[in-house]
């Protein structure tokens, strides 16, 4: 295999895991401060659709990420309110907002079929990006750089900054976190909010990096592989990072398998579809098996707050 | 007991369980014949479905207020379908156009509840005294673009993204193969299944690979346009729009497009309907009838491979050319179809093999 | 002045009741001023979502059908929510016990007998428990989170559906479709109802509903299950296992989940397509909370998404209504349901008119 092939498929995978890693640093956020919002799907494809749609109006990407992201957090709003003003159970909430965001951007997007957008190319001058080996470097959409600060970003403010010891008291401990005077709703509201803009911001990468079109349910699922991904790793940002990059890694190997011709096709290709799966388990497993019977997780992991007042 | 008679039974919501029981058969003229479209994807597909609805709306310019039509998409394939067609049964529509290939088992059951309305299943083969089946011989078209694909091709390397291996679309690979190697015999196919129709990103990165290992044409059976974006966004020679013109999403890159008109179908079985002439059958036509048709060609293609394409799309219209004409040999180098010989549509429908130079 | 949630002392009954009316009631204003204000029939798509599949008989047995495998699936995964074990997966169980039972049927194509089917139905059931398996033991063993493993053995179960109906169970005379064969008649589910569609699998799951609710109510299984989940330290000092009462949690609803899938294949598919998978384990999930994991409230529950999911099909057919809007009309009905929860527990009162402190 040559450089030259290997950075392509390098190249491939990073943009593949893109979109799965900034939804899932999301989620991260949002689990650590106690709330399992599975509405990440619905989230992804509101935003998928509002990011086409601002840049197919305004030809500006910029903006249209942003509006996605603002797309996102409205959306995350509702389940916010059910779950956290109302204490609506969380599972089911979540569920009903993928069907809401499923319907709300097949309904909106219908306006937008069968228009094309131009990609949203790298901002480094195209000279920077000539060598094969310069372009793994400068030669990525802006998303990606996005996405790579924003682990940092959240690895910081996690471990490092009083706001992030703040939300994860309120994720391990909302009734010693209440006790001492912190809003615990407050700061679950805050969180949900990120992790649905970052779900926002993912749900644009589909159009603005991977296929720039508008289709329905064009997310296809990812949003549930970001919610692996987030127990996958542990709660921790770096090793989203890494697990991001091996499942967009399994994702693409098995097409660039069958695109060299022959190799690999002694697997069927739906144990190939099954390995991101089983890799998770297995990574479960292991997590568990080293750090005996303890995944990390937050303590107070989908539970409702229920101040005894 | 209440005796319920055909106007009561309207009341309740629904002619359709009452009539066959009333034994009427005939239209009144002055009622509009109702029409009803079952999809299995959103109209907005770019492709597939969306060919139906074009399909209809030539359908309604045609016979205007004569006709009322119903297009119900997003179906899936299993008992929500069979609600489906029940319902619009039930709604009095007295024509069913059911265009996926999994609607085939509840169209039979559907139609057994109700003699007097006609079901037509697109892409199946199962039928009965109300069913009838209609399909479109598509791999006619992958002959004209596998003779361009021959002719522009530099790396001899051609992508070709699969969504099932199911014998329509096998079809496709081997007519587009047989036609490129008739031109240049060194080519190779290399297919890359994804096991789903509609995935747009799963398919441009399928793109992204098979234009990595040196494909510089692609070609795709699966619902939209995400390859051929890609063609246009690396550059390479090309691919063709499926289903429908997508030369807007890739205007360089668009050599040409196999589109499916089924407004003509829909319009002489409705006729056929109106008329009280309808019978059950098979309806397969291709290029010659129109209901395949060749999309323009890019400019950038040369006058010689635009003359070569149109002498293969003449030959099969004027049937001269069939496709599959012998000696074809598959991939694993068994002689499946002797010198001169063709394949008759039965061999078609069981087709699970790939010609020589097929990677699958 | 300003209102405040206050916790009521116990749940409300009178709110257990009125609630659910008060959602559906906000349902029909709301979605009907906001689908008229751009541009649809919004009154109508009310009425037709909410009141014609009530209404209109011919739409009963459409109702069963669709209710079962949700009331089934959800009575099952209720009662591993009280343990407070989350199952996720039960889609993933519902494939497992659907394979199962065809493995069963495939095995038998050329036996007859009544035995046939319970074979399959216990086959069912152990497909779907073997499924829970996975989740149990490393729950149990390793304290992996059940709701990951069994979420991601979904996907697993989707593949390997597809391998079979693609690979060595496909129907060599189904010209290559993906699909088995049909089964015989011995391996059909009985019609139960003269004249309808309305299967064996409609009264099972209302009977399977019923003894669930009795279990958990009456017996020392529902005792020690509503004791681990609502206080696991209590339930250990009475000598209740938490490793056996998660075994059995997710036992009894991969079990039932299993069984789900055996009567979905038996009764509506009778042929294991890719189509299979429905998503009914993920609605079925929000049908247990919407019954408010109660076996009695998820009949309701069941009946009341099928209500939404016959007149989303309903409208699409009468008067146009995209299936897009359709969902979001499901969507605000469960938002309106899951708030209107809150009635129950709490209820508002005013504050401000008395000092801040004294509110607390």
């Amino acid at each position: 295999m040559t450089t030259e092939m290997l950075i392509a498929i390098i190249i491939t995978v990073i943009g593949a895991s893109t979109p799965i890693l900034i939804a899932a640093l999301g989620e991260l956020v949002v689990e650590k401060s106690g709330v399992l919002n599975l509405g990440v799907e619905g989230m992804m494809l509101i935003g998928a659709v509002t990011g086409f749609a601002v840049t197919f109006t305004t030809g500006n990407p910029w903006l249209g990420i942003a509006c996605a992201a603002f797309a996102g957090m409205a959306s995350s709003m509702i389940f916010a309110f059910l779950t956290l003003s109302l204490s609506a159970n969380q599972v089911a909430t979540g569920l009903a907002l993928t069907i809401f965001g499923t319907g709300y951007s097949s309904l909106f997007g219908q306006a937008f079929t069968g228009r094309p957008i131009t990609p949203f190319r790298s901002i480094f001058p195209p000279e920077l990006a000539t060598d094969p080996v310069l372009r793994l470097i400068f030669g990525h959409s802006p998303l990606v750089y996005f996405s790579l600060i924003m682990v940092v970003a959240v690895w910081w403010f996690l471990t490092r900054s009083r706001a992030g010891l703040i939300l994860r008291a309120v994720g391990e401990n909302d009734l010693s976190a209440h006790s001492i005077g912190y809003s615990v709703i407050g700061v679950r509201y805050a969180a949900v909010a990120f992790g649905g803009a970052m779900a926002g911001i993912a749900g644009s990468c589909f159009p603005l990096l991977l296929t720039p079109q508008w289709a329905e349910r064009m997310t296809a699922g990812r949003g549930w592989i970001a919610l692996a991904l987030v127990v996958f790793a542990a709660w921790r940002p770096f090793r989203l990072l890494a697990g991001a990059y091996l499942f967009g890694l399994v994702m693409t190997l098995e097409l660039y398998a069958k695109a060299s011709g022959g190799a690999f096709s002694f697997l069927p290709a739906e144990l190939w579809a099954s390995l991101p799966y089983l890799a998770t388990i297995l990574v479960l497993v292991l997590i568990s098996l080293r750090r005996a019977g303890h995944s990390n997780a937050p303590a107070c992991l989908g539970k409702p707050f229920m101040p005894a007042s | 007991m209440t005796i319920i008679t055909r106007r009561t039974a309207l009341k309740i919501g629904g002619a359709g369980l009452a009539l066959p029981l009333l034994g009427s058969r005939a239209f009144a003229q002055d009622e509009p014949l109702k029409i009803g479209f079952v999809n299995v994807g959103p109209r907005d597909d770019n492709g597939w479905t969306y060919g139906h609805y074009v399909g209809m709306q030539a359908l309604e310019e045609e016979f205007g207020d004569r006709i009322e039509t119903t297009f119900v998409e997003n179906v899936a394939e299993g008992p929500d379908c069979e609600r489906v067609l029940r319902e619009l049964a039930q709604q009095g529509h007295k024509l069913i156009f059911a265009t996926s290939f999994g609607f085939g088992d509840y169209v039979i059951r559907v139609a057994r509840e109700f003699p007097d309305v006609i079901f037509e299943h697109a892409t199946g083969y199962q039928r009965s005294e109300n069913v009838g089946t209609y399909n479109a011989r598509f791999h006619e078209g992958r002959a004209v673009i596998g003779t361009i694909a021959g002719h522009m091709t530099e790396t001899n390397l051609i992508g070709y993204i699969g969504s099932f291996p199911i014998p329509e679309v096998n079809m496709g690979i081997n007519a587009f193969t047989l036609a490129a190697q008739k031109v240049n015999p060194d080519i190779e196919v290399r297919v890359v299944w994804l096991s789903t129709w509609n995935d747009p990103a799963r398919e441009a990165d399928a793109a992204r690979a098979l234009i990595d290992q040196g494909c510089d044409i692609l070609v795709q059976h699966t619902d939209g346009p995400a390859a051929l974006q890609v063609a246009e966004e690396r550059g390479i020679i090309g691919g063709f729009g499926q289903g429908a013109d997508m030369s807007a999403f890739a205007p360089n890159a668009h050599l040409s497009a196999i589109i499916d008109i089924w407004g003509p179908h829909y319009i002489a079985a409705t006729q056929k309907v109106l008329d009280g002439t309808w019978e059950s059958g098979d309806s397969w036509p291709g290029l010659a009838e129109g209901e395949v048709v060749i999309g323009d060609y890019n400019e950038k293609i040369p006058a010689d491979v635009v003359e070569a394409a149109e002498a293969v799309r003449l030959g099969i219209i004027d049937g001269s050319i069939d496709p599959f004409t012998g000696p074809i040999v598959d991939n694993t180098g068994t002689e499946r179809v002797a010198e001169g010989e063709t394949i008759d549509d039965a061999g078609l429908w069981a087709m699970d093999w790939y010609v020589q130079g097929v990677q699958s | 002045m300003q209102w405040k949630l206050e916790k009521r002392p116990e749940p409300s009954r009178t709110m257990v009741y009125a609630a659910p009316v008060l959602a559906v009631l906000l349902t029909a204003i709301v979605g009907a001023a906001i689908f008229t204000a751009i541009g649809y029939n919004g009154v109508g798509a009310v009425r037709e979502i909410f009141v014609t599949p009530i209404l209109n008989p011919l739409k009963w047995q459409d109702l069963g059908i669709k209710a079962a495998p949700l009331v089934l699936i959800a009575v099952g995964l209720a009662i591993g929510y009280r343990a407070n074990v989350w199952n996720i997966g039960a889609e993933g169980q519902y494939i497992l016990g659907g394979l199962a039972a065809t493995a069963v049927a495939l095995s038998t194509r050329d036996l007859a007998g009544p035995w046939i089917l319970p074979l399959m139905a216990i086959a069912g059931v152990a497909g779907g428990m073997a499924w829970a398996v996975v989740p149990a033991a490393l729950k149990t063993r390793l304290k992996v989170s059940e709701i990951l493993t069994s979420l991601m053995l979904t996907y697993v179960a989707i593949q390997l559906l597809n391998y079979l109906v693609l690979g060595p169970w496909r129907d060599p005379m189904g010209f290559g479709f993906p699909q088995t064969p049909l089964f015989t008649a011995d391996q059909v589910l009985p019609i139960v109802v003269p004249r309808t569609i309305v299967h064996l699998g409609v009264p099972i799951a209302l009977v399977v509903a019923l003894i669930a609710w009795f279990v958990m109510a009456r017996s020392l299984f529902g005792f020690q299950i509503r004791v681990v989940g609502a206080a696991p330290q209590a339930a250990r000092y009475g000598g209740f296992s938490a490793n056996k009462t998660i075994w059995l949690a997710l036992m009894v609803s991969g079990g039932l989940a299993g069984l789900a899938g055996m009567l979905e294949v038996a009764g509506t598919f009778q042929r294991m397509v890719p189509g299979f998978p429905t998503n009914y384990g993920f609605t079925a999930i929000i049908v247990a909370f919407l019954g408010r994991l109660n076996p009695l409230g998820i009949i309701f529950a069941g009946f009341a998404m099928s209500v939404a999911v016959v007149g989303g099909e309903v409208a699409q057919t009468t008067i146009g209504l995209p299936n897009a809007a359709v969902g979001i009309f499901q969507s605000m009905m469960l938002f309106f349901l899951l708030a209107s929860d809150v009635l129950v527990r709490y209820r508002f009162r005013r504050v401000g008119a008395q000092p801040a402190g004294s509110a607390a």
